[in-house]
C-alpha cells in the first residue's frame, strides 16, 4: 500500500512527537489552550496505574530482580522495550567513541523510571561563558525561566530545601513541598560534612510529601482558563501523597511522583483536545511548498506502513538525540542538510552528565536499631555544589561544579545484597556469615557525584550513511569526548567522597583512583542527553530561538532537552519542563496573534 | 493496536477548530480516552511485571543440586534466627539464575558446574566420599581453603572463585526472601501516612540525638 493512500486526512492544530517530559508538557499546554493535538509516541501505550509493581519483592521477579540484557536497570524498572539496546534500533559510535543512548519506547518515556532529581538550573547556570569564558551562554537568565520554575513546581509537586544557596536557587513564592525529615545514615553525613565546609540540605525531588492543593493552584497557574483549571484540579485531586514505600524507579500507581503519564497526560485527554498515537515511529518532518513544516511522516509499527500526518505546526520532543535525528532526516531541496539546519548545527554540541562514584563501610552504621528507613525511597538530603568561589578565583583545574547523591539505607534486600562482604569478613561462611550480614546491613554508604560539562566540538551525533534501523530509517552515530575538565572534575569527586567516607570514620571500597579518565562514566551513561539542538540569539550560531522556535521555519518547536545550551549539573528534567511550558505560552500568543 | 483502532483514534480527532477560546468552558465535558490499552506484550524487553516468572528450564542435574544443596546450607546454615538457606528454596533459584539464557549466566554456569564436579573431586580426593557425604568439621577443611579468595593457595585460586559466586547467589537467593528479610530486620515496603525519620534510639545509637 502506498504511502498516499494511508494520509490522515486529519489536519491538527499541533502534532508534538514524544510524550515524556517535553512532549507530555507540550500536549498539556496547547490542550488547555484549545489546540487540537497529535501526540506520536514511538512506544506502547503505558498506564502507570494498571501496571506499576507496588510492594512487590524480589521474589516476585525473574532472578529475583536482577538486571537482565532486556531490562537493564532490573525487572521492575518501568523501562519498556528499551534500556541501552533498543531492539531493532540500532545506534553506532564512530571510532574512538563509545557513547551509550537510554531509550524508552512506552508512553511517557524516560519520565516513568528517573531519578525524580529536580533542582533548578542557577543565575549562573544559564550564563556560563559569561562567567568563565568557556561553553556558551543561554539567550536567557534565571528571571527568564523563574516564574515557569515556580509553575512546574506547582503543577507537578517537587519537595526541595526552604533557602536558596548560591547558585542553587528555590521557590521565592511557596511552590515546593516541605521535605521529607532525613535518613540516619544522610543526617550522619551532615554531621561529618560539616567540618570540611560541605553543605547538605534537603534534595529537590518530584514526589508528593502532601496531597497538592487543588483549590489553589489550578486558578493561579491557569488564570482566567476554567477548562485548564478544571482539569488540573481533577488531576491534582486523583494524586495522592507519598505513602513511603516501593521504589519509585518503578513509577508510582497512586501518581505520588511525577511521570508524564500520571501527571500531563491525563489533564491534556481531559480536555478532549489530545489524540494519542502509539507505536509512532517518526521518521521526519514535512515541508509544504512556502517552506513550513506541514507535518510527519511516521511510520505506524504495528502494520510497517509510512503514514503521514498534517498540521499547522510540529513540536519535536523526542528526546535530544532522537530530536536531531528527524531534523537530519528531513532532507528537502530547501534543506539538503536537515530540516531548519542552515547554521549546520543540529547534532552538535552533545552533552551527557559527569558521573563517578564510590563506596564505603561505615562502623557507626553498623547494628543500627532495627528501624524502616526508606522514606520516599529517594534522596531526602543531597550536596550541591559549594566551590564557586573557588572556581572563580582560579584556584581549581576544573571550570564547572558537580552535586552530590549519596545513599544507604536499610533497603530492601536485593540480589547482589552482600557480594564484597568477603572483604570486610576475611571470608565468613556458615553461622558467622549470618552473624556478619546482621551487622554490616545497612552500613554501605555511596556517593554519587553529578557534573557539568562543557559542550565541545568533538562531541555530536550525525546520521550514520550506512545503516538504518527496522523502520528504514536512517541511525544515529555518535561521536565522544571528554576534555580535561570533565576528567579532573571526576577526580575531585572521588577524591573527596573518600574524605568525606574517612571522615566518618569509614573504609573507602576499592582504591581512590587519582586519574579521573579512569573513574569517569562513558558519555550518555548519565542519561543526561542535552543539546544537539541548541538555542540562541543569532541565526548562524544556533538553530532555535530563544523560546525554541527554529530560525528557518517559523513552524516548528523544540521542547525536550536538544535546545540546551549548556548542561549545569542540576538534572536537567525539572529544567526541559519550565522551558516546555515557556515555548508552549509562545506558540499559544504567537498563532493568536496569526504569526505561525 | 490494530489498523481498525487506529482509524477510530485518528478519526476521533476529526473537527478542526482553529483556536479555542481559553476562558470558556467546552459545550459538552469531553471523558478522558487514551489509545486503547493492551497491557505490556510479554516479551524479554516488555513483560508483564505483576505476572513473572523465568520462562527457561533448570540446567543443573539432580546430582549437581544435591552438592550445590550441601554447599548452600554450609554457607548459610540454620540458626537460632532464620532456616537454612535450602529451606527456603535457594538451591532452586541458583539453578534459575545459572540457567538463563544470557551470556553473563552462561559464562557463570561453565564455573558453577566445573565447581561442583572440583568440590566432589576435591572431597575424593581428601576423604574419600562425594561432598554430600562429608561430616560438618570436612565440608570446613574444604571451605576453608577456598573461602577468601585473596588468601587462598594458587592450587585453590579456582575453587575460591567458585566459592565466592555461590556465596554471593546463596545470600542474594536467602535474603530477598521473607526469612531472610526477617533475619536481617528489614522493617520496609509498609505503607504509611507519615515519615517521621528515624526513631529517637537510632539517633541516640549514633549520637545525633538533641
Amino acid at each position: 500500500m502506498s504511502a498516499s493512500s494511508r494520509k490522515t486526512q486529519v489536519q491538527y492544530d499541533a502534532i508534538v512527537v514524544g510524550s515524556g517530559a517535553g512532549g507530555g508538557m507540550a500536549a498539556l499546554h496547547l490542550t488547555v489552550n484549545g489546540l487540537k493535538v497529535l501526540m506520536l509516541e514511538a512506544g506502547r501505550n503505558y498506564d502507570p496505574v494498571r501496571e506499576t509493581p507496588m510492594f512487590q519483592l524480589p521474589k516476585d521477579a525473574p532472578l529475583r530482580g536482577d538486571s537482565t540484557p532486556g531490562k537493564p536497570f532490573g525487572f521492575f524498572d518501568a523501562t519498556v522495550d528499551g534500556g541501552w539496546r533498543v531492539p531493532g534500533e540500532p545506534y553506532t559510535n564512530a571510532p574512538g567513541s563509545n557513547f551509550l543512548w537510554w531509550r524508552s519506547r512506552m508512553l511517557g518515556g524516560r519520565t516513568n523510571h528517573w531519578g525524580r532529581i529536580a533542582p533548578r538550573m542557577g543565575p549562573y547556570d544559564f550564563k556560563p561563558r559569561s562567567r568563565d569564558g568557556l561553553g556558551f551562554d543561554w539567550p536567557l537568565t534565571y528571571d527568564d525561566l523563574e516564574p515557569y520554575y515556580d509553575k512546574t513546581e506547582a503543577l507537578i509537586g517537587v519537595y526541595a530545601h526552604s533557602e536558596s544557596l548560591e547558585n542553587t536557587p528555590v521557590s521565592r513564592n511557596g511552590t515546593q513541598l516541605p521535605p521529607p525529615k532525613p535518613r540516619a545514615f544522610e543526617l550522619l553525613t551532615r554531621k561529618f560534612c560539616q567540618p570540611l565546609g560541605i553543605p547538605v540540605i534537603p534534595a529537590p525531588i518530584a514526589v508528593l510529601t502532601q496531597k497538592q492543593d487543588a483549590e489553589k493552584w489550578p486558578a493561579k497557574l491557569f488564570p482566567g482558563n476554567a477548562l485548564a483549571q478544571r482539569v488540573i484540579r481533577d488531576s491534582m485531586r486523583s494524586r495522592q501523597a507519598c505513602f513511603y514505600a516501593t521504589d519509585c524507579g518503578r513509577g508510582c500507581s497512586i501518581k505520588a511522583n511525577f511521570q508524564s503519564p500520571t501527571v500531563l497526560i491525563p489533564p491534556a485527554l481531559a480536555t478532549g483536545n489530545l489524540t494519542i498515537v502509539p507505536n509512532a515511529m517518526v521518521r521526519e518532518v514535512t515541508l509544504d511548498n512556502r517552506g513550513r513544516a506541514s507535518g510527519v511522516n511516521y511510520v505506524d509499527k504495528t502494520t510497517r506502513a509510512e503514514v503521514r500526518a498534517r498540521a499547522r505546526i510540529v513540536v519535536l520532543a523526542a528526546s535530544a538525540c532522537e530530536t536531531a535525528r528527524i531534523m537530519l532526516n528531513s532532507k528537502s531541496s530547501l534543506f539538503p542538510n536537515g530540516i531548519a539546519n542552515g547554521s549546520g548545527l543540529v547534532g552538535r554540541y552533545l552533552m551527557d552528565t559527569v558521573g563517578a562514584g564510590i563506596g564505603g563501610q561505615i562502623p557507626a552504621l553498623e547494628n543500627l536499631p532495627p528501624h524502616n528507613d526508606e522514606g520516599t525511597t529517594r534522596h531526602h538530603l543531597y550536596i550541591p555544589w559549594w566551590l564557586y568561589g573557588e572556581q572563580k578565583a582560579s584556584r581549581m583545574n576544573f571550570a564547572r561544579g558537580y552535586h552530590v547523591e549519596f545513599g544507604g539505607t536499610r533497603g530492601m534486600p536485593g540480589p547482589g545484597i552482600f557480594s564484597g562482604l568477603e572483604h570486610y569478613t576475611d571470608g565468613a561462611y556458615g553461622t558467622r556469615f549470618k552473624q556478619e550480614a546482621r551487622r554490616y546491613y545497612g552500613s554501605f554508604v555511596w556517593f554519587d557525584g553529578r557534573g557539568e560539562m562543557i559542550p565541545n566540538d568533538d562531541s555530536y551525533c550525525e546520521l550514520d550513511p550506512t545503516i538504518v534501523d527496522q523502520w528504514g530509517i536512517p541511525v544515529l552515530r555518535f561521536h565522544w569526548k571528554w576534555s580535561s575538565h570533565e576528567n579532573n572534575q571526576a577526580a575531585h569527586m572521588i577524591k573527596t567522597f573518600a574524605q568525606i567516607i574517612e571522615s566518618m570514620g569509614g573504609k573507602v571500597g576499592g582504591k581512590v583512583e587519582p586519574d579521573g579518565s579512569k573513574l569517569i562514566a562513558k558519555g550518555g551513561e548519565m542519561i543526561h542527553e542535552v543539546g544537539t539542538v541548541r538555542m540562541g540569539d543569532d541565526p548562524k550560531s544556533s538553530v532555535l530561538n530563544p523560546f525554541c522556535q527554529a530560525w528557518d521555519v517559523k513552524n516548528l518547536f523544540v521542547t525536550d532537552g536538544a535546545p540546551f545550551v549548556s548542561n549545569a549539573d542540576k538534572n536537567p528534567t525539572i529544567s526541559i519542563l519550565a522551558l516546555a511550558w515557556r515555548t508552549c505560552d509562545h506558540i499559544v500568543a504567537e498563532m493568536k496573534r496569526g504569526n505561525v | 493496536m490494530d489498523r481498525r483502532d487506529l482509524l477510530k483514534t485518528l478519526g476521533a480527532g476529526a473537527a478542526l477548530p482553529i483556536l479555542g477560546t481559553p476562558g470558556s468552558p467546552p459545550q459538552d465535558p469531553p471523558t478522558p480516552q487514551g489509545p486503547p490499552w493492551t497491557g505490556p506484550a510479554g516479551t524479554e524487553t516488555d513483560p508483564d511485571l505483576l505476572r513473572a516468572k523465568a520462562s527457561w528450564p533448570g540446567i543443573l542435574t539432580g546430582p549437581e543440586l544435591a552438592t550445590l544443596t550441601a554447599l548452600c546450607d554450609v554457607i548459610i546454615p540454620a540458626d537460632e534466627k532464620s532456616p537454612a538457606a535450602s529451606a527456603v528454596g535457594v538451591p532452586d533459584y541458583i539453578n534459575e539464575w545459572a540457567s538463563a539464557p544470557y551470556d553473563y549466566q552462561r559464562s557463570a554456569l561453565v564455573t558453577i558446574r566445573g565447581g561442583l564436579i572440583w568440590l566432589d573431586g576435591e572431597s575424593n580426593r581428601r576423604f574419600g566420599k562425594p561432598f554430600t557425604s562429608l561430616s560438618d568439621a570436612e565440608k570446613a577443611a574444604i571451605c576453608d581453603d577456598i573461602c577468601y579468595e585473596p588468601r587462598a593457595k594458587p592450587e585453590f585460586k579456582a575453587g575460591a572463585a567458585f566459592f565466592d559466586l555461590i556465596r554471593n547467589l546463596t545470600a542474594s537467593g536467602f535474603y530477598t526472601t521473607r526469612e531472610g528479610m526477617k533475619d536481617l530486620q528489614y522493617l520496609g515496603n509498609v505503607p504509611s501516612q507519615r515519615w517521621d525519620g528515624p526513631p529517637p534510639e537510632v539517633l541516640k545509637h549514633l549520637g545525633l540525638a538533641e
